[in-house]
């Protein structure tokens, strides 16, 4: 059972969703050259953070601020949190000068999961663009951890070019696995590169999976992912069935500030994962 | 496709063959045919202003390659190169052209196949213009 915060019980308040709790930096690996990973352990004995693929925690680097980073690790795996960051703004780029014994502080984990009861007995396609990758790595893990749950698995992985490509040696290692398609594309790339280049929306005519009992999961930019979705519905596999994950500059995590708003959705209370027929009329809105 | 449009491209068709690194087709070129790719992979490059290739996109099985064939000067557009082994079916667009104007039917379906391949070429390279990958986080991840 998660420990998810659902921000509508005021007890979850009072339980500590607004409070950090320390975590050690006990390993970190660089993904790209903007790109990296981190591993954390409780400070606390017993303090692990049990979570469901998809959801994020706030990660706090002490004297800098907080950022929404999701997690990229196994949910089966409970004793470390990973988390693959991206290093974009202040906070990040402090939580980029962390080193191993280092403590960040940390809330969560918070938001809505991917849909991995629902889609049991079905293919499963993940469309993944850039640092996309990283959210969808815990769900792609759960379902390699229980085979049997599930059916074909598609992963679909798009970046800017060769050096941007993260967690490339694992897309390899699951390309090996039974029943996995994996296919990976760059936006760009000199002849020297092996793999498609395209847009990833480009792989989708090309992927094998059963259309009329699938559930396709989609992190990437947003017009990635309406993209993906057009292209997805052209290949038969309607709204309903597609499920992408939002980002914003999440504050309080707790559905309370308002920054995240998103049409009437608080993304870190109701998301951040979204069927897309929930949220699609948002997507073609501007300024939201 | 209906059979009457499917006999008269494939009277214009010949099976060909291409090792991994062959160019192809080159810019500028004449384009006096299409391909169906029926295996392996081909790339479509451009020279790039520093020398070598940047590769644009790859198409594989199933895609066909090239339009070039059906908008006048009729010269190809960017280069073809064979990045495995490839087999594919040959249209010679010449023949092809010579069909459609004497069969304004047949012109036309070939234009609605073709406008479609256009488009969704078109579509892709917009996107990868929006270079999607880099900035909006920035705005989103403090």
């Amino acid at each position: 059972m998660s420990a998810t915060f659902h921000p509508t019980d005021p007890a979850a308040l009072e339980a500590g969703a607004m409070l950090p709790e320390a975590f050690f930096v006990v390993s970190r690996n660089e993904e790209t050259a903007d790109t990296f990973t981190l591993a954390l352990r409780p400070v606390k004995a017993g303090a692990q953070r049990p979570f469901e693929p998809g959801q994020f925690n706030m990660l706090y680097a002490f004297g800098t601020g907080e950022s929404a980073i999701s997690i990229s690790g196994s949910p089966e795996e409970t004793d470390l949190l990973i988390h693959t960051i991206r290093r974009v703004g202040i906070v990040t780029s402090a939580l980029d000068r962390l080193a191993v014994g280092d403590t960040v502080g940390l809330r969560g984990p918070f938001g809505s999961a991917w849909p991995m009861d629902e889609a049991r007995g079905r293919d499963l396609v993940f469309v993944a663009g850039g640092i996309g990758l990283a959210p969808l790595r815990p769900a792609i893990l759960h379902a390699l951890a229980h085979r049997g749950d599930y059916g074909r698995l598609v992963i679909l992985a798009g970046a800017r070019g060769a050096g941007d490509v993260i967690f490339l040696d694992q897309l390899h290692e699951w390309a090996k696995e039974p029943d996995v398609e994996v296919r990976l594309t760059v936006d760009r790339a000199g002849s020297e590169w092996p793999h498609h280049v395209g847009v990833v929306t480009t792989l989708i005519p090309r992927a094998k999976f059963d259309k009329a009992n699938a559930v396709a999961m989609v992190c990437g930019p947003e017009i990635m992912m309406r993209f993906t979705a057009v292209e997805l519905a052209k290949s038969g596999l309607p709204d309903q069935s597609v499920f992408v994950t939002l980002e914003r500059n999440m504050k309080c995590a707790v559905g309370l500030c308002g920054h995240c708003q998103f049409g009437p959705e608080f993304i870190c209370r109701d998301g951040p994962v979204f069927r897309y027929d929930r949220i699609r009329h948002w997507f073609s809105q501007r300024e939201v | 496709m209906d059979d009457e449009t499917i006999r008269l491209i494939t009277g214009c068709a010949k099976n060909v063959r291409f090792r991994a690194g062959d160019a192809i087709a080159r810019q500028g070129e004449p384009a006096d045919e299409f391909f169906l790719l029926r295996e392996g992979h081909v790339a479509l490059e451009m020279p790039a202003p520093q020398g070598g290739a940047v590769r644009l996109q790859t198409v594989d099985e199933g895609d066909v390659v090239g339009w070039s064939w059906l908008v006048p000067p009729y010269h190809w557009h960017f280069d073809l190169r064979a990045v495995s082994e490839v087999r594919a079916f040959s249209i010679d667009g010449r023949c092809l052209r010579r069909k459609c104007d004497s069969d304004p039917r047949f012109g036309y379906e070939m234009m609605k196949h073709f406008s479609v391949l256009m488009a969704d070429r078109l579509e892709a390279t917009r996107l990868q213009l929006l270079d999607l990958y880099r900035g909006p986080a920035a705005a989103s991840n403090p």
